[in-house]
């Protein structure tokens, strides 16, 4: 590889530019076909179509840089693509775009004949060592009808065979951005439907930034604690709070790259010490210390059952974004400090006397108010919180109840919307496809209690 | 505004103190940013408020005018902020604002390059995003502008985060000495195209840069110059749809003093006060805004290609 080591030491560890030995990384393959993730080690490997290749050559390498599938002696093996000299034939011819394009599909008749290469021709090529660019020039030099389509066709059709015959790998960094849309695309139910612009809104609307004491209930496995630990910079404290004994799962915490003063950073504790036992409000207190004893009980089925999930997870982890399971995992690497430890007492016993400076509630088979009662009174006065949920209804009448209730202040249900473009000379319009909900959000400011008449 | 300063963090021990700067709150559109000061008064439809008497309250007090009317006492916020800023040009809104902070990659510690300033909307929240060590560089060409923005960063505690710099980003770039050194670069400006020959040589291996501007022309011209030296080009809108909630009484079709009472909605709500007749439980009704923002702008974000 071509030495890369130049400035960096600017923003610390959790923002590395070059991947090291250990390192969780997104793997994009074929331009967002498949994105999967995966911890680089000398023993991983990834596989694509049929091709198994040690990811061991993009250790070391810049986040961003491309990789191609190609056939060695030894095996398939990904190489290092050098960018701007992707003049290999495959780069889109854009240059033309303002002439007016004067061909069209009528001559195109769809008989399956147009290709004269066979499948035969082509391994005959591959076991001469031709490259996958090679192979593709091959199949649009023998096929009929390629110069008869037009320029946009032909681009498709470029397109087409070089993920077949010579994928490729883009290395990405691991944030909440890239971690969010992964998981959107393939497996959008593992985090409760949340699409990465509500996940952008909801970080906003609680005000997540360094130093604060972020209440975190957290049902998506741990996308939601993540993302706000990445905002933090390893400064102030995440508090995951649970009925019962079991603390939830965040295993997707360990696909970000933090530090281990981040880790460190991101706690549990159960919902009976949160509440302060005795206070101003007693009696009020005292009954939702009762009502959480009854709900341990009765939670504890689900609870465990939960907790099976968890372990399920993990034995796959490095790879659970995809359901192949191509990636050869090599778990629990040396990782010293974990996230997500119980909290010590003397935190506990800060956040008993001053509260948290944000609540984020996601717990989208929960019924929000539910959740919302218990948690919004261990907020300081004035803080912000925000529930996810994927159906309106559930925090219409959350907002309703902490109306009445006079709670909080503030309140809005808020559903953003996002719709992507295709920008191109001439063909500029929004996607055919769009994603039509990323769930809503309830947000709003807890009030104090003390004068209310 | 933000609990860099350990003696400023929210708390429930947190009281309202001389300097603070509050937001009053009177409806969730009706907001507006106060500085205490001992002999400060604030008069607004429900009467007189004395700052002194807000002295000493906890932030989220309910406070009563003389005249009995009521409003709330909040710490700022970003969002609030973005609320009550007096605007000097259009500015961002919370759905953009924070679509940016995430897709530009911004954490803390990082550097981020800024042009135009506006209002400084954008940049409070971006000053949110790098705090305690990273820095934000504004640029606007107007000096006045400029200065205001830097009052505002002053009177709402970033100004240690927030640098401003009177600078024509589109005719001149950004100043030589961030060469190289961006993370993330935000460009709010009527000719973009200008400003990204720059904006790539200030970021970083890997940076991600973002353009924001309202017409699609504009978005085509900059996605063209975007390519010779950037990946990953895309481009979104992104809106917000906020929904009215209400508690309301559906009666059966079979009760004709009901049906004949719904059709004239105040003389509804009288019969469920009193809560005689609703043999039907109330529902929770939830339905989205009558008017709403139809555009802001479009966000093209881009990162720069990995080229060494």
């Amino acid at each position: 590889m071509l030495a890369y080591n130049s400035e960096e030491n600017l923003s610390g560890s959790q923002n590395r530019r070059i991947t090291w030995d250990g390192c969780s990384v997104l793997l994009d393959i074929n331009d967002g076909d498949r994105v999967l993730f995966a911890r680089l080690t000398a023993g991983s490997k990834i596989k694509i179509g049929d091709k198994n290749c040690s990811l061991q050559p993009l250790i070391g390498c810049p986040f961003g840089s491309s990789f191609q599938v190609e056939v060695g002696a030894g095996g398939p093996f990904l190489a290092p693509m050098i960018p701007n000299a992707e003049g290999n034939g495959l780069s889109e011819k854009t240059d033309d775009q303002t002439m007016e394009e004067c061909r069209d599909n009528r001559a195109l008749v769809d008989n399956n004949t147009a290709q004269s290469l066979t499948g035969e021709d082509i391994d005959g090529m591959r076991r001469k060592g031709a490259t996958g660019d090679e192979i593709v020039q091959a199949l649009i030099a023998n096929s009929a009808t390629f110069e008869k389509k037009t320029a946009f066709s032909q681009e498709k059709y470029r397109i087409k065979k070089q993920k077949k015959y010579a994928p490729r790998v883009l290395l990405r960094r691991p944030f909440a951005r890239s971690i969010c849309e992964a998981y959107f695309k393939k497996h959008a139910e593992k985090i409760g439907f949340l699409r990465v612009d509500t996940l952008s809104l909801l970080l906003s609307l609680a005000n997540v930034t360094a130093h604060s004491n972020v209440l975190v209930f957290d049902m998506l496995d741990g996308i939601v604690t993540g993302s706000v630990a990445e905002r933090m910079g390893g400064t102030g404290y995440v508090c995951n709070p649970h009925c019962g004994t079991t603390p939830l799962p965040i295993s997707i915490v360990r696909m970000f790259n933090f530090s281990d003063e981040t880790c460190k950073r991101i706690l549990h504790a159960s919902l009976t010490e949160l509440q302060p036992s005795t206070g101003e409000n007693s009696t009020s207190d005292d009954q939702l210390v009762d009502e959480c004893n009854i709900k341990e009980q009765q939670n504890k089925d689900t609870l465990s059952s939960s907790a099976k999930d968890m372990v399920n997870m993990e034995e796959n982890s490095t790879a659970n974004m995809d359901t192949d399971n191509n990636v050869a995992a090599s778990p629990k690497s040396a990782k010293t400090v974990k996230a997500g430890e119980k909290a010590p007492p003397e935190t506990i016993k800060h956040w008993n006397e001053n509260g948290f400076s944000s609540l984020i509630i996601a717990a989208p088979n929960l019924d929000a108010w539910d959740v919302a009662k218990d948690l919004v009174p261990l907020l300081a006065y004035s803080a912000p919180f925000v529930i996810y949920h994927q159906y309106l209804q559930p925090l219409a009448t959350c907002m309703h109840n902490l109306q009445s209730n006079k709670m909080a202040i503030n309140l809005q249900v808020s559903e953003p919307w996002l719709r992507e473009y295709q920008v191109l000379p001439s063909r500029t319009h929004p996607h055919m496809q769009m994603s039509s909900s990323g769930g809503y959000l309830l947000s709003g400011t807890r009030i104090s209690s003390s004068d209310q008449n | 505004m933000l609990p860099t300063d350990s003696t400023k963090t929210l708390s429930f021990k947190r009281c309202i103190t001389e300097g603070d700067l509050v937001i009053v709150y009177e409806r969730h559109d009706v907001m507006k940013a106060v500085q205490v000061s001992e002999k400060g008064v604030l008069q607004n439809r429900f009467g007189i408020f004395k700052h002194s008497d807000w002295i000493g309250k906890p932030f989220g007090s309910k406070i009563f005018s003389s005249k009995g009317g009521f409003v709330y006492l909040l710490a700022p916020t970003p969002e609030l902020w973005t609320l009550v800023l007096s605007h000097r040009t259009q500015i961002l809104y919370i759905a953009d604002i924070s679509f940016v902070v995430m897709y530009l990659e911004i954490v803390p510690g990082c550097v981020v390059l800024e042009s135009g300033t506006g209002s400084g909307s954008l940049s409070t929240s971006l000053a949110r995003a790098v705090a305690p060590h990273g820095h934000v560089y504004t640029f606007d060409f107007h000096e006045q502008r400029a200065a205001s923005a830097r009052e505002d960063f002053e009177h709402t505690g970033l100004s240690s985060l927030v640098t401003v710099g009177v600078r024509d980003i589109q005719g001149e770039g950004f100043p030589d000495e961030f060469s190289g050194r961006a993370d993330s670069v935000f460009l709010d400006l009527p000719q973009p195209w200008l400003a990204i020959p720059s904006a790539a040589k200030m970021l970083q291996q890997d940076g991600v840069l973002c353009s924001f501007s309202p017409c699609i022309e504009q978005v085509q011209r900059s996605c063209e110059t975007l390519k010779s030296s950037f990946t990953d080009i895309r481009t979104f809108e992104i809106l917000l749809n906020t929904y009215e909630v209400r508690e309301g009484h559906l009666p059966s079709w079979q009760d004709g003093d009901g049906v004949l009472a719904s059709l004239k909605g105040c003389k509804k709500r009288q019969r469920s006060t009193n809560g005689q007749e609703n043999s039907r439980p109330q529902t929770v009704l939830a339905r989205r805004m009558g008017e709403t923002r139809g555009h802001t702008g479009y966000l093209t974000f881009a990162r720069l290609s990995c080229i060494r």
